[in-house]
């Protein structure tokens, strides 16, 4: 039984369809990648996975008895969040709020895996510092540990690279792989297709045409060599 | 200088003010961080100015207990404004500047059109500015806000946790399956029962005042979500106190004097947090 079954979604806002025709499926460990151009829709493709934005056309089940407090979620970063004034343990412990529930504090366990999974992404020693004062790949690391927390099952990623050096991105990259290899069903979306392709098992491109296959699949499609080829020559 | 300040606290209704004052700076000062960040500076304004029509309208129908009209009314403003910020036609500070105004006006016409006081000026300004009945406060005054101040305090407390999440990242919140809805609800109601709490010390234009300028403050020197609030509140029990104190001392007006004390205080912390 798959986790995620998404049958022929359609994407959108209020102000217009954003991408038609979208069907996959993410069966337990799978590492899906979302590509596809700025505008197509695959931050949309998210929300409406997380339930934040109701899907205009078609239906999302969800199998092997998967809730939505065993997901894993790491946005974008937003406006609010530049002057925040709040400490890396505080955003991090806030990864346990759905096991926490409706009681009121964290309670010794919590606080344990909040502080396991601060060690884990290497940002234990900033645990008391200030979210808006970190650079951009500390502050990625923060919201994965957040994330990670969350994820008891399947961890979405939307463009966890985004902004970072290649450094900081090979890091990153490193730490969803090593997150994958556990168990933990990924899906991400990426704009920077080489790096993400390669750790990807399945691969879903949304644009005018949309693509789902696994990795080796897409790499021969030809919208995937179109895409693949367009890539080398920008590098 | 000790003598006269002995003086006045062997008078019951100084000490009431100060009891009431201390609250209703505590309260306000607890969600002051989270309208800020939420860009809801001025939904104290925008309130308190639908607690001024509220009020207007209850002096019209001649109601006694003026509070079970603004309460209400103005509950329900909050929830209209929080809920509808995110994603209406009408954006949040829009929306807050034309409830604020259109209440605004609307009371005043009413007062203008049925008034029954002899003095119109005088009454307007005392719901404008904190009304100068604050030292004329009852006993029973004091309960209500004792009682109110208790619940707002442990709605806070029970909830902080809750309040941080849909606060830093709502969109996660509900990625996670936290009920956001339900807590900005709740935050929205909190938020107007201050309102109507602080009314009646500082007066519906200065209300923004308590609310966001212990918070902004705080916001200069620390660093952590708990150690802001904490500081707030800490902050802005001390600018109430001193203001209450500097207005008895100087016979100036009470609200005024605590937001001047409150701005005089934020200038100080910018200054540390550079």
């Amino acid at each position: 039984m798959a986790q995620i079954i998404c049958r022929d979604l359609t994407l959108g806002y209020e102000t217009g369809v954003v991408a038609e025709h979208v069907s996959f499926t993410v069966q337990e460990g799978d590492y899906l990648c979302i590509v596809g151009e700025n505008g197509s829709g695959k931050s949309t493709l998210m929300k409406t996975i997380l339930g934040l934005t109701p899907p205009m056309g078609g239906t999302i089940e969800t199998g092997d008895g998967l809730r939505s407090t065993e997901i894993g979620y790491l946005p974008q970063q937003t406006l609010v969040q530049r002057d925040f004034p709040a400490s890396v343990r505080e955003i991090v412990q806030s990864g346990c709020q759905a096991r926490c529930g409706l009681r009121p504090f964290y309670n010794k366990e919590e606080k344990l895996l909040a502080e396991k999974a601060m060690k884990r992404m290497g940002i234990f020693s900033m645990k008391d510092r200030c979210y808006r004062e970190l650079s951009g790949g500390q502050q990625q690391r923060v919201l994965l540990a957040r994330a990670f927390l969350a994820a008891r099952k399947i961890l979405l990623l939307d463009e966890p690279v985004s902004g970072l050096d290649p450094i900081a991105a090979a890091e990153m990259y490193q730490l969803i792989r090593e997150l994958h290899n556990e168990g933990l069903s990924i899906i991400m979306i990426s704009h920077d297709l080489g790096a993400s392709v390669q750790d990807a098992s399945h691969v879903l491109h949304i644009g005018k045409k949309v693509f789902f296959g696994t990795r080796d699949e897409y790499l021969n499609s030809s919208i995937g060599r179109y895409y693949m080829a367009a890539e080398e020559v920008q590098a | 200088m000790i003598e006269k300040l002995s003086l006045y606290f062997s008078y019951p209704f100084v000490r009431y003010a100060l009891i009431v004052g201390v609250l209703i700076a505590l309260c306000s000062s607890l969600l002051g961080v989270t309208l800020v960040l939420k860009r809801f500076s001025f939904i104290g304004d925008g309130l308190s100015h639908v607690a001024f029509g509220a009020m207007a309208i209850a002096s019209v129908l001649k109601i006694a207990n003026t509070t079970l009209i603004i309460l209400p009314v103005t509950v329900l403003c909050a929830v209209l404004l929080l809920r509808t910020g995110q994603n209406t036609r009408i954006k949040g500070d829009a929306a807050i500047a034309m409830i604020s105004v259109g209440a605004l006006a609307f009371g005043y016409l009413l007062m203008h059109l049925f008034s029954t006081s002899p003095n119109l000026a005088g009454d307007v300004c005392s719901t404008l500015f904190g009304s100068t009945s604050f030292v004329t406060l009852t006993q029973q005054d004091v309960w209500l806000c004792v009682g109110l101040s208790v619940v707002i305090l442990a709605i806070f407390v029970l909830l902080y946790h809750k309040i941080f999440d849909v606060t830093f990242d709502e969109n996660f919140a509900r990625a996670v399956g936290t009920r956001a809805d339900t807590y900005n609800l709740l935050i929205a109601v909190i938020i107007a029962l201050i309102i109507v709490l602080a009314l009646n010390l500082v007066g519906s234009l200065l209300v923004s005042a308590l609310v966001i300028f212990p918070a902004l403050s705080a916001m200069r020197v620390f660093k952590s979500f708990k150690s802001v609030t904490i500081c707030s509140a800490v902050l802005s029990v001390c600018c109430a106190v001193t203001g209450i104190l500097i207005s008895i001392m100087a016979g100036t007006p009470v609200g005024a004097t605590i937001v001047a004390v409150d701005v005089a205080a934020f200038g100080i912390f910018c200054l540390v947090g550079r």
